[in-house]
Formats: C-alpha cells, structure tokens, sequence
C-alpha cells in the first residue's frame, strides 16, 4: 500500500533518448495502466520504476521517498513477467516461496503466506509440481502468487497475458482486476491491448514515442483525447481522420478531422458533410462497420446497429456526425478547441 | 511423425534387422577382441604369453597377478599410482568445471570494461594446445617447485576454454528475466548463482564431468615430464615406465593387468553417470 510518483523522468540509452520525460502520481491502492505501440517506452518506464533499468534524469519516488539508486529488492515491488520467469528447476511452492526465503522469514510464516496466496489462486493442487508441468495460465497464476506473498508496495505487471490465448487472457483480466481490489495495492500494468487498458485501468498513461500523450481515466481518455495519437490508438474500430481543409466551419489551424465510427451516420447521397461510396459493409450482428471511400480519397469507417439496414456496395453516400463527435488536432497532433 | 507407414524406420523388422543386429555384434566383437586379449594376459603366467599361440581362455592366475600389480607393481605399487591419478582426475575435471562456471557467469551477467576481450582472450587459448606451451609451462611450474607434487600435475591443466565456452553459450540460452525476477525477490548475484544457475546446468556440469575425467585421467605427457618420483606416477603414463630398457624382461601378466585396471576409474565413471550425460548433451531444462 503506497503512493508512486514519477518527477519529469527520462531515460537514454547511450546518446538515444528513449522517454522525453514522464511525470505521474499515482495514489494508494490505484491501477494504472500503461498502453501504447511497441516501442514507444512503456517497457521501459515500468522497468525504471522496478530498478531494473537506471533513471537517466528526473526522480522516483515510492512512498515519497527518492528510490532512484535503490536496488530492486530494496523498494519493495513485486514484477509479473511477460514470460512469467518462473524457476524451471524449483517446485510452484519454492517459486513462491523464494523471495521470502532471501528476506529470511521464518518457515511457518512462508508456508502459511504461501498457502493463503495459493488458495487465492487455485493452485493448491500444484504446490509440488515444476513449472513445464502447467499450462499457460496456471504458470501465469504462479507468476502472480510469486508476487502476491512478497506482500509488496506495489504491484508491477509487464503485459503479463500476452503469451495467453484470448479465451484465457479475458478470464486472466477479470482475476486480476478482481485481486487487486481486493489486496489493494498499487499497481501499474503495461500492455500494448487497449482493451486491457480500458478494462483495468483506474487511470491509465497513453504513451506514444516516449511521452505520455494523455493521464486520465479511460472513458474520460476515450471521449477526449488530447492528441491525434490518442484518439487513433484507443477505440476500436480506429478514428476516422479526415484533412480539415476539406470542411467548412474548422477552427483556425485545425489540420486533421477525428471521428469516432459510432458518431457517425450514413446519409443520402449529397446530403450530410461528407460525401463518399460504400466501398463494403461487415455484419457482425450487434453492429455492421460500413467502410466509405470519401471523394476526398480517404476511407472512413462508420459503425451502425446491426438491425439498420445494410447499404450495397457500391453506392454513393453522405455522412454525418455531430459537433460533439468531432475532434480537431492541429499539424502537430494537439488538440484544437 | 504420427503420419508414417508401420513400415516406417522404427518399427522395421525382418532380414534386414537381423542382418544390422549382426553388423553391430560383429563391430563390438571386433572393438572387444584386444581388451579380452588384455584381460585374459593378465590371468595366466609370463611363459604362456610368451609361448605362442597366445591363449584365448583365461588362466589361473588372475588373484596372483591383480595381487602382485596392486600391492608391488614393477616401478611402484598400482594401487598408489591409482591413487594419483584419481587425484589427478577428479582435480582437473572438478577445478575446470569451477572455474569454466565462474567465468563464464562473470563474462555472460556482468558488464566490465574488455569482457569482450577477455572472452576471446579465453577462447583463443582454444587454438593452442597443450603440447605447444609444455616447454615454458613446464619452466613455470618448475619454478615454483611443483615438481613431483599435486598442485603440478593439475593446476597447469585447470583451465578450460571448451568449459567456458560451453557454460557461456548455456548461460545465453536462459532468459534475462529469470535472473531479473531474481533480483526483484532479492537474489544478489552470487546467490543467483548458486540457488539458480547451478541447479540449471546440473546436466551440462554432470556431461562436462564425464569428459574432463577422462581428459586428465588419460593425461600421458604432462605427468610424463612434471613427475620423477615412481611415487608420484600417474598409471596412464605408469604403464609405459613398466617397459623394460635394456635387456630386462617385461613382466607381461603383471602390465596387463594394470592396464585392466587403469581402464576400470573411466568406465565406471561412464556407465554411473551415463543417464545424466546423455541428457546434458541432447536436452536442456527450461
């Protein structure tokens, strides 16, 4: 249980800066969520804060307190890894049972921290087995008692349920969700799945190229995204982006046009502030995405409900979207009000 | 694999697999033969190797001849150059799997300046074999009194490049995370050491134990040259100091019989560890 704050944090590697600066406070007990492409320094950001990494410039602090030289085991986190790094060679229960082992706790109190976690997890059964002897996502449970029992400040995960199939994965995330409610430890997660991010995140940090785009809650990221990265990476389908120009009624300096495929509507051809041809339409039953190329030459996807009807292919169309479901970003991707 | 006729290779049977049972047979009788004739040399009396035709079948002086290389021998006593070379042995194959570990740990998880240099500073060594450097490794070790000792007949052999390299390229294999999770549960490095990384090449340290004992157990010329002392005589190169010079007469039953049982350390070696060094050698653990 304790606070985490990330003061303008930066990292290199050689002359290649790789985060421009980060700044984040995160609360007791708060999920954050990391998300972003590949590459873009959520790994690392979450490695600095474990003291895997070394912090080039700026500060972290836990608890207040400065742990920028701290080895890791000295700042009291506990880290899932993506490929669950257990012990190939030790039992479930000695894999739990390590780092408490290192701390010097007395035995009984291991095996009893180590029976409660185990119970929590289901993996009573599977105290004695090695590893290659579980699946997927009872290594990944084991991975996550292995953190549990260390009884941590804070919890860190470096998109623990990649390596999941998709079944699994939505199963993982509700247990996950549902242990850290209940523990009540920080935790910061990254992921590169936007819909984990949506699902966990108390708040989550959409970072693209080594900044932090965009803090905030996800519904609240969601509905107003600060930048052109933003608003395209979370939602799915993607933001539509048109070239403002093309439009009537753009702020002054707006570049680019962002809607979001459920603010907008199809309409008759000529009518509406678009116009286009329904290049094809995907049923999906719930819902239909009807992919418009625009005269314009760009394709733009509208999300309608499966019981409206299904235009043809081929047909010329009109589009439609009100003034709250349009964002406007500038040359550099920032929002314009 | 699942997809082959039963004709397929393993299930093959009929003349042909008679005919490969009888190619193998044939092939061990023809590898056996001299070690039998060996054997049965070292049961009979010095007149009846000497009169041919040597015999095939074993004599009755097996506990005579054991008796006699065990305890007498011809330079010095079988047992004490057993002795030497089990010392020998075990202190090569144990001090190159200790020190190839610990190099190989150093040069895989730490960063230092020239770790790329002292690496192939390691490696390079490879390509120089002992032969080449006996000369002034032999002054070296004279220097500092190691001869007709312990310390001269291993120390000189106790680095191992092929071990470094081996422990290096396994090192490689195991996943940075593990040694990182390890440091989050609070492992310092040699901790990780021991509580990891050992437990995880038990099988290459149990292969690599096989063939080092062997190298320093069939070690001829470095003994050869760092010991004058018959007590300090290693058997591999003691079976070659029991040829008479001169006019003297071999005693072939009592030479056969030592290298019976010179043989004897390494096949046990072998055979006790045989599952453990099929396995270092095809799978890993992970």
């Amino acid at each position: 249980m304790s606070t985490v704050t990330l003061q303008n944090v930066k990292k290199s590697f050689g002359r290649t800066e790789v985060i421009h600066g980060v700044s984040l406070d995160i609360k007791d007990g708060e999920f954050i969520v990391i998300v972003g492409p590949s590459g873009c320094g959520k790994s690392t950001l979450l490695r600095m804060v474990a003291g895997l990494e070394t912090v080039t410039e700026g500060e972290v602090q836990i608890d207040g307190l400065r742990v920028n030289e701290a080895e890791p085991m000295d700042r009291d986190i506990a880290m899932v890894f993506q490929n669950y790094a257990l012990y190939p060679h030790m039992s479930v229960y000695d894999n739990m049972a390590y780092g408490l082992k290192i701390a010097g706790t007395p035995k009984t109190e291991i095996a009893d921290r180590v029976a409660v976690a185990a119970k929590m997890l289901q993996l009573e059964e599977y105290l004695k087995r090695k590893p290659r002897e579980l699946s997927g996502g009872q290594r990944q449970r084991v991975a996550m008692g292995r953190a549990i029992v260390r009884k941590p400040k804070v919890f860190l995960f470096d998109e623990p349920l990649s390596n999941l199939d998709a079944k699994l994965r939505v199963q993982m995330r509700l247990e996950i969700k549902e242990l850290q409610r209940k523990l009540g430890i920080t935790a910061l997660y990254v992921t590169h799945d936007q819909v984990e991010a949506m699902t966990l995140a108390d708040r989550m940090v959409v970072m693209n190229a080594g900044r932090a785009d965009q803090i905030g809650a996800p519904l609240e990221v969601y509905a107003d995204p600060q930048t052109e990265f933003v608003a395209g990476f979370i939602g799915s389908p993607a933001t539509n982006f048109v070239p403002a120009r093309t439009l009537t009624g753009a702020p002054p300096g707006a570049q680019t046009l962002g809607v979001r495929p459920e603010h907008a509507t199809l309409t008759a051809d000529g009518q509406g502030r678009a116009q286009g041809k329904v290049m094809y339409a995907e049923a999906l039953g719930a819902e239909t995405l009807v992919h418009v190329r625009l005269l314009t030459g760009e394709l733009f996807t509208v999300r309608q409900d499966g019981t409206d009807a299904v235009p043809t292919e081929g047909q010329a169309c009109g589009l439609d979207w009100g003034m709250q479901g349009q964002f406007f970003f500038d040359v550099g991707g920032k929002r314009v009000r | 694999m699942a997809r082959l006729p039963a004709s397929g290779m393993v299930e093959k049977r009929g003349a042909s697999h008679y005919a490969i049972h009888a190619g193998l047979i044939l092939g061990v009788v023809i590898i056996a033969f001299p070690i039998w004739l060996a054997f049965v040399a070292s049961t009979v009396s010095q007149p009846e190797i000497v009169s041919p035709p040597m015999p095939l079948l074993p004599g009755d002086k097996f506990f005579e001849n054991y008796r006699k290389a065990l305890v007498s021998g011809i330079n010095a006593p079988v047992a004490t150059m057993l002795f030497n070379s089990m010392v020998m042995a075990l202190g090569i194959a144990l001090g190159k799997i200790v020190i190839s570990l610990l190099s190989a740990f150093a040069i895989v998880y730490f960063k230092f300046p020239g770790r790329q240099f002292f690496f192939w500073l390691i490696f390079m060594t490879l390509m120089l074999p002992v032969e080449v450097r006996i000369v002034p490794t032999y002054e070296v070790a004279a220097n500092f009194g190691m001869l007709n000792s312990y310390p001269g007949l291993i120390l000189p052999l106790i680095a191992s490049a092929t071990a470094t390299f081996l422990f290096r390229q396994f090192f490689l294999t195991v996943p940075d995370e593990l040694a990182e999770a390890a440091r989050v549960d609070g492992a310092r490095p040699m901790r990780f050491f021991w509580d990891i990384l050992l437990p995880m090449s038990r099988t290459n340290i149990a292969a690599l134990f096989v063939i080092l004992f062997i190298y320093g157990w069939n070690q001829y010329l470095w003994p050869l040259l760092i010991t004058t002392d018959p007590e300090m005589n290693t058997i591999v190169m003691g079976i070659k100091q029991m040829f008479p010079s001169g006019d003297d007469v071999a005693d072939w039953p009592v030479i056969m019989a030592t290298s019976i049982l010179a043989m004897l350390p390494p096949v046990i070696v072998v055979i006790s560890m045989q599952k453990l060094f099929i396995r270092g050698l095809v799978d890993t653990e992970k």
